[in-house]
């Protein structure tokens, strides 16, 4: 288990001031691998990085987080070489950026954010195009090699083409090329993405590894749980530094001020609007039954003492999260009201059940994506749909909304097959796909205007619902501009307000906030509570396990079997071991994941 | 929830139609790809598509020093089609400038030549010419003989003319070839356009992931495939309109057919090349894979239609492949009615075949279409 | 590995990486171009099924030879003289001819398109041909629509005529002047034998221009630049990397081309086979440089493929001289076709089949070909520089 690193001791940045007092090549030289000096940047009038002064150790793990459009990937390039700072200076491994581009592109490795694999070499030609670009003779490496496979667990896998490897592999092998020859200074930008919990603990492990072996490796990411297992976190907010030093010593900034109601059950999602209205809150997450809550700076525990005595929950003070501090940092989450919520009248369906599937499988020649998975889902549940990369969820989830056809079973959405299903049937449905495909092509109006008149608004009721949308969102500076230059989080925000727009009552999403910052994470969540309190059905995919908590039900699926189908807690509950007491959500996944690799051996230990 | 009609829905037809025409239109670079480059191409092509001989180069070497050479050679000097005679001293330096595609044709003309003629004989000239160039070295030939004759007559001065026939041509008296060209042209260059545009739109909706996200939505197949094929077709018909406009008023080119009936033809033709746009975009994984797909069938589709050479001249296999092309009936269409008059009745016959291949191609599209659901 | 002691840069680095050019670099790089290239069908669609359909069109469907045009002969005179001549057109194997007797029942089907053209025989043809000259014999009408044919058409009628008349050996032998013309390189006045070789050019164009924009502008849309960027790989390497497998391909193509041209279609290769792959190898210098530059200025398929249409594969096809001749064309249209280096290229590629090696015809076409590609790919480095901006 990649345990938390021993913490180091910070040193002393002085943020505040922004002027480095120190010189930045005293007596720990030997040790710094990146100095950013006064670094700025910008893109026509967007100030992307504002002098920027940060040092990056040899042999450390350094987080590089910030919510969307800090600044994270800007810092990258620039890094890398790619991007060339309009001040300021930035040496790698010793070398100056600008000046020594070419050994720059020598001394670090670097993964960007869409790792440029090709989709139609196989892994071992990716490796083997890596290895040479970097100078190595694959033949004469068969060793490293060997280990990288090892290391990212691809060794089966190595004649496959790329494009057909999952999410997570695709990762690891990106993470494997990057690795080649092993660079000085390792920058990885926001490698997690899409990365389910057991090979994101592989990828942790592999990072651990060669840091410990001297490797200086930056990771970016808006995932806050990964930044608590850094050595050192640089927190960027608004192209500014926030904070750099480790990330218990920011954490230890909230002590006594976290606290969870234990048990509040059916009532949580209301509990937790109630919460975050709250003038005391500035923060507030479903776990499960519970509802995590941090306080304000300054504010005492009074008002949530009463909202426990009101629900009759038991309010617990429990240990702060790094995630916590973010927030506090970034002055607190969102309210907990969803405006999209206030304005729709509660769902009616004819059944209670908005969604099943019965003995449901999909072949694709001899390989079976989905084997025989069954479930119902009821109207107004939140349900999640969980397992490892590769495992059958997005085969599950497209045939379930007829984007494909099962090999046997079916497939329901409001008791009829979409497959065949009419226009008004399609219309029950709301539907976000991963990524948030937008129309690139189109203006944030015009995309608004797209999927109310594809949905069969029309007149005035389309525009009132357009202009709701843009004002709920908060759409307005961006109307006429084109999606792909929003940052992630109103992205995803236009990719939500065109999936709900017509107001369907089944709401699909498939990983509906990958990579996106936990603040907007948070106002998203608020909105799906929300709806669900109206009788929405939602069907979640995720990677997330935090989002895991907040679903009613979450169905687990692994090597194309449905392996778990319960509540949060229940399936927390089962994974309760001596050294794990209270385990998380990410526990209870990796414990089902091994538990069912153990019974899958036992099964064919017997057989032979 | 309104209620809506299965297959149709105008609100549903409306939203995508605005989609695709501005995944088309809005970025301001591929407005300028999609109308500048076809209408810069019409101008530039109307002058440099032409089956006449100008502006060449010939050689002479004259070994001659009576009267009848020297008034051939003027005659040559002030010919249209030269622009220069190069006069040589020996036959080895004539071959040299054949060789070098110097000149296109060279004279060797004989010691005896106006000695011959004199003698009321007939004066004999070798020319060679540049098989490499042989269309034009043909028409060379040609224009040569008819100077010669020239020259022959007035050595018979007072007998009667040496043309035994009276040639009229009708609908172009000049035979200005500009006129063949550039209706031809504006037939093309709509082509290719409609075609890259459609056979781009759903691949590249597939590779972006939103065709995913159309097909969960209530609109329906006849519904996608009627919203690709407007945006396409009224681009496609907007070009073709413009640069019929251009022929008819810049280039001067006679129009005396029926516009109306030229209208629908046009709008049945880009139809049609939609329809084969749409199916190639179907069966295609990626943009690459469309745009190249649509330039394999694009390019014979051209090189088949008559637009080249007659289609008249090729093998009969290839005649019959060459209906199954709308640009090869659109070209009879827009031919006929620019310069002949010609009849409804002929014009219908080139419509029909036009209105099959557009319904056998958009039907096919959608069932393409569909099958990728399964 | 490096220890964990924090070592100077310099032993963590390993500089001898650093080399601008290193050929193994450059050979991975060519491999993976080329195990891509020949996983996607739509590029062998385009290297190897595409040249072989347009070198058989061009062969049998794109001909100026013009066979068997179908002509109308109207016999408005019944006497003999004029059936002699009516039988003199029948005769002729390049003409189709349909007899009528009233010039109403042709005149429609010109203007349908089913007659070329016609023959009027008229009334008086006896007086006329006893009038010896006064007035000529018969009319020719041809359809100006499509004025190739209609030259066609009048020629041969006219020589129809001529040497029926001369036939008749009625008239006393004239002074005159006789053209002997001998056409070089392609006796028999095939078409074929000029396109062909021309049509070569049109698909190392496809391949060289097309393909590569393409291909370019798909490693900038889909990411994979910015990851090989941040190597140690240059720029130079990027992109000869990028082009050889192309260069290859279309080198191949060539070769296949030329079998094919020289086996199947009875065109003569008369110069070396040398000289041929010289030729083509500096054609594909601008021909993959103009690729280039399109993909990195455009780095979106959508837009390259439009501008290499427009920029590449038309010019190439109208303005090289491949069908339409330079000469007859306008000065600023035979301004612009010197920027355009299929035209150098057909020119050699007609010469070095039909008529063999003549230097003096490649030298100056090999200097503008290599001209106009290190043009184009001076332009292209200046476009993709090595970062992102």
């Amino acid at each position: 288990m990649p345990g938390k690193p021993p913490a180091r001791t910070s040193k002393a940045v002085d943020v505040a001031s922004g002027s480095t007092t120190s010189d930045p090549l005293r007596d720990t030289d030997s040790e710094v691998a990146v100095v950013i000096d006064g670094v700025s940047k910008h893109f026509g009038s967007v100030h992307a990085l504002q002098s920027l002064n940060a040092h990056i150790r040899y042999g450390c793990l350094t987080g590089l987080v910030g919510p969307d459009g800090a600044g994270k990937t800007t810092l990258m390039r620039i890094l890398t070489g790619l991007l060339a700072p309009n001040s300021g200076q930035a040496t790698v491994a010793g070398f100056d950026v600008v000046d020594d581009n070419d050994a720059i592109h020598v001394a670090t490795g670097y993964m960007p954010q869409r790792f440029g694999l090709y989709e139609d070499l196989s892994v071992m030609e990716n490796m083997r195009l890596y290895a040479q670009l970097r100078g190595m003779d694959a033949d004469r490496n068969a060793d490293l090699f060997a280990e990288l496979l090892d290391f990212t667990r691809l060794a089966p896998f190595t004649e496959r083409l790329a494009g057909k490897l999952s999410g997570g592999m695709k990762q690891k092998l990106g993470l494997a090329c990057a690795l080649m020859a092993r660079p000085a200074v390792l920058l990885l930008d926001e490698p997690g993405v899409g990365v389910d919990p057991v090979s994101r603990q592989d990828l942790w492990r592999m990072v651990q590894a060669l840091t410990d072996e001297g490797m200086a490796v930056v990771w970016s990411t808006a995932y806050l749980d990964e930044a608590e297992r850094c050595d050192s976190v640089l927190l960027l907010n608004e192209g500014q530094l926030a904070y750099d030093g480790p990330p218990g010593e920011l954490t230890a900034r909230l002590t006594n001020r976290s606290f969870r109601l234990e048990q509040v059950g059916d009532q949580r999602r209301a509990v937790l609007a109630e919460a975050l209205d709250l003038e005391s809150v500035s923060d507030g997450v479903i776990q499960g039954a519970g509802v995590r809550m941090v306080l304000r700076a300054d504010t005492g525990s009074e008002q949530i003492t009463a909202l426990a005595g009101r629900v009759d929950a038991q309010l617990r003070a429990v240990p702060a999260r790094f995630e916590d501090a973010f927030i506090d940092l970034l002055g607190g989450g969102p309210g907990g009201t969803s405006a999209l919520a206030e304005g729709l009248s509660p769902v009616e369906l004819a059944s209670d059940v908005a969604v099943s599937c019965r003995d449901l499988t999909k072949r694709f020649g001899d390989f079976t994506a989905t084997d025989n998975v069954s479930f119902e889902v009821r109207k107004g549940e939140i349900f999640g749909l969980l397992g490892p990369n590769g495992a059958g969820k997005s085969t599950t989830f497209k045939m379930l909304c007829g984007l494909l056809k099962p090999t046997s079973g079916e497939a329901q959405v409001v008791g009829l097959d979409l497959r065949r299903a009419t226009g008004a049937a399609k219309g029950q449905l709301g539907y976000m796909a991963q990524k948030f495909s937008l129309y690139g092509l189109l203006s944030v109006r015009q995309n608004l205007e797209f999927s109310a008149g594809v949905y069969g608004l029309k007149g005035a009721a389309r525009q009132a619902r357009i202009e709701e949308m843009i004002d709920i969102f908060g759409l307005q500076p961006w109307l006429s501009a084109a999606p792909d230059s929003l940052p992630l989080g109103y992205k995803q925000r236009l990719a939500l307000a065109c999936a709900v727009m017509h107001r369907p009552p089944v709401l699909f999403l498939d990983e509906p906030t990958s990579g996106v910052d936990p603040i907007t994470r948070r106002e998203f969540w608020t909105h799906i509570n929300g709806l669900a309190r109206k009788g929405v059905t939602v069907m979640v995919t995720t990677h997330f396990m935090d989002e895991a908590e907040y679903c009613d039900r979450v169905a687990m699926l692994y090597r194309a079997r449905l392996i778990a189908l319960d509540t949060p807690d229940a399936l927390k509950r089962g994974a309760v071991s001596d050294h794990q007491p209270d385990p998380t959500m990410e526990d209870a996944f990796i414990h089902l994941v091994e538990a069912e690799d153990l019974a899958d051996e036992a099964r064919s230990g017997a057989t032979v | 929830m309104a209620q809506h009609n299965s297959y149709f829905a105008f609100t549903r037809l409306r939203a995508q139609f605005i989609k695709e025409v501005l995944s088309i239109l809005r970025d301001p670079r591929s407005r300028m790809v999609v109308f500048a480059p076809p209408l810069l191409q019409l101008l530039v092509f109307a002058f440099a598509a032409t089956l006449e001989v100008r502006n060449v180069d010939i050689a002479v070497h004259n070994q001659d020093t009576g009267r009848w050479s020297y008034e051939l050679i003027t005659r040559l000097d002030r010919a249209d089609f030269i622009t220069r005679v190069y006069r040589v001293t020996d036959s080895q330096e004539l071959r040299d400038l054949i060789d070098q595609g110097k000149v296109i044709a060279a004279l060797d003309i004989q010691p005896d030549f106006s000695r011959a003629i004199a003698a009321g004989d007939n004066g004999r000239i070798q020319v060679l010419i540049d098989g490499r160039r042989s269309n034009s070295g043909q028409i060379t030939a040609s224009y040569l003989s008819t100077i010669a004759a020239e020259v022959g007559a007035e050595a018979n001065a007072g007998t009667g003319p040496t043309t035994p026939a009276a040639v009229r041509n009708w609908f172009n008296p000049n035979l200005t070839y500009r006129w063949f060209i550039v209706p031809g042209l504006s037939g093309i260059l709509a082509f290719f356009s409609a075609l890259l545009i459609t056979s781009l739109s759903i691949a590249r909706e597939r590779e972006l992931g939103t065709f995913d996200q159309l097909l969960v939505s209530p609109t329906s197949t006849p519904e996608i495939i009627v919203s690709k094929s407007l945006p396409a077709l009224v681009i496609g018909t907007m070009l073709g309109l413009l640069m019929m406009a251009a022929a008819a008023g810049p280039f001067q080119i006679p129009f005396n057919g029926s516009f109306g009936l030229l209208f629908v033809s046009l709008v049945l033709f880009i139809l049609s090349v939609v329809g084969i746009g749409l199916m190639i975009s179907a069966i295609s994984a990626t943009q690459q894979q469309a745009i190249l797909g649509a330039f394999a069938i694009g390019v014979p589709a051209v090189l088949m239609s008559g637009f080249a050479t007659p289609v008249e001249n090729m093998p009969t296999m290839l005649q019959w492949l060459a209906q199954a092309i709308p640009l090869t009936h659109f070209l009879i269409i827009v031919e006929g009615s620019f310069l002949k008059a010609m009849s409804p009745g002929d014009i219908l016959a080139s419509l029909w075949p036009l209105a099959l291949i557009a319904l056998v191609s958009l039907t096919m599209a959608t069932i393409f279409v569909r099958g990728r659901l399964q | 590995m490096n220890g964990s002691n924090g070592p100077r840069p310099e032993q963590r680095v390993p500089l001898e990486a650093m080399r601008r050019f290193d050929p193994k670099r450059l050979w991975a790089l060519v491999l993976k171009e080329s195990l891509q290239a020949m996983r996607d069908p739509s590029t062998l669609l385009i290297a190897f099924v595409l040249p072989v359909v347009l070198l058989f069109l061009f062969a049998y469907a794109v001909s100026l030879d013009v066979r068997a045009v179908r002509i109308g002969v109207v016999q408005e005179s019944q006497s003999a003289s004029a059936h002699s001549l009516a039988a003199a057109f029948a005769g002729t194997r390049y003409l189709n001819v349909t007899f009528v007797h009233d010039r109403r029942e042709v005149a429609d089907r010109v203007v349908s398109g089913s007659l070329r053209g016609f023959v009027v025989i008229p009334q008086d043809f006896e007086q006329r041909l006893a009038n010896r000259g006064v007035q000529p014999l018969v009319q020719i009408i041809t359809d100006g629509s499509q004025p190739n044919t209609a030259n066609y058409v009048t020629n041969y009628a006219q020589g129809v005529v001529q040497t029926w008349r001369g036939g008749l050996g009625v008239e006393a032998p004239q002074a005159g002047v006789t053209l002997e013309p001998r056409y070089w390189f392609n006796a028999e006045l095939e078409s074929r034998r000029s396109l062909v070789p021309g049509a070569i050019a049109i698909v190392m164009t496809i391949i060289g221009t097309m393909l590569t924009a393409l291909v370019v502008a798909r490693e900038w849309e889909r990411g994979t630049m910015e990851a090989v960027l941040s190597t140690p790989a240059s720029v130079v390497e990027i992109l000869i990397g990028k082009l050889l497998p192309y260069f290859a391909l279309g080198m191949l193509s060539t070769l296949g081309a030329t079998a094919l041209a020289v086996f199947v279609f009875d065109v003569p290769l008369r110069g070396s086979l040398a000289a041929l792959l010289l030729l083509s190898a500096t054609f594909m210098v601008p021909a993959l440089g103009q690729g280039l530059l399109i993909s990195s200025v455009t780095r979106n398929q959508f837009l390259a493929a439009q501008i290499a249409l427009f920029s590449g594969f038309l010019p190439a096809f109208m303005l090289s001289g491949f069908l339409y001749e330079i000469d007859a064309m306008p000065a600023p249209i035979r301004a612009i076709t010197w920027l355009i280096p299929a035209r150098y290229f057909v020119s050699s590629l007609k010469t070095i089949f039909l008529a063999g090696d003549i230097w003096a015809v490649f030298v100056p076409n090999l200097l503008a070909m290599a001209g106009i590609g290190i043009l184009f790919f001076l332009l292209a480095k200046r476009a993709t520089r090595k970062n992102l901006e």
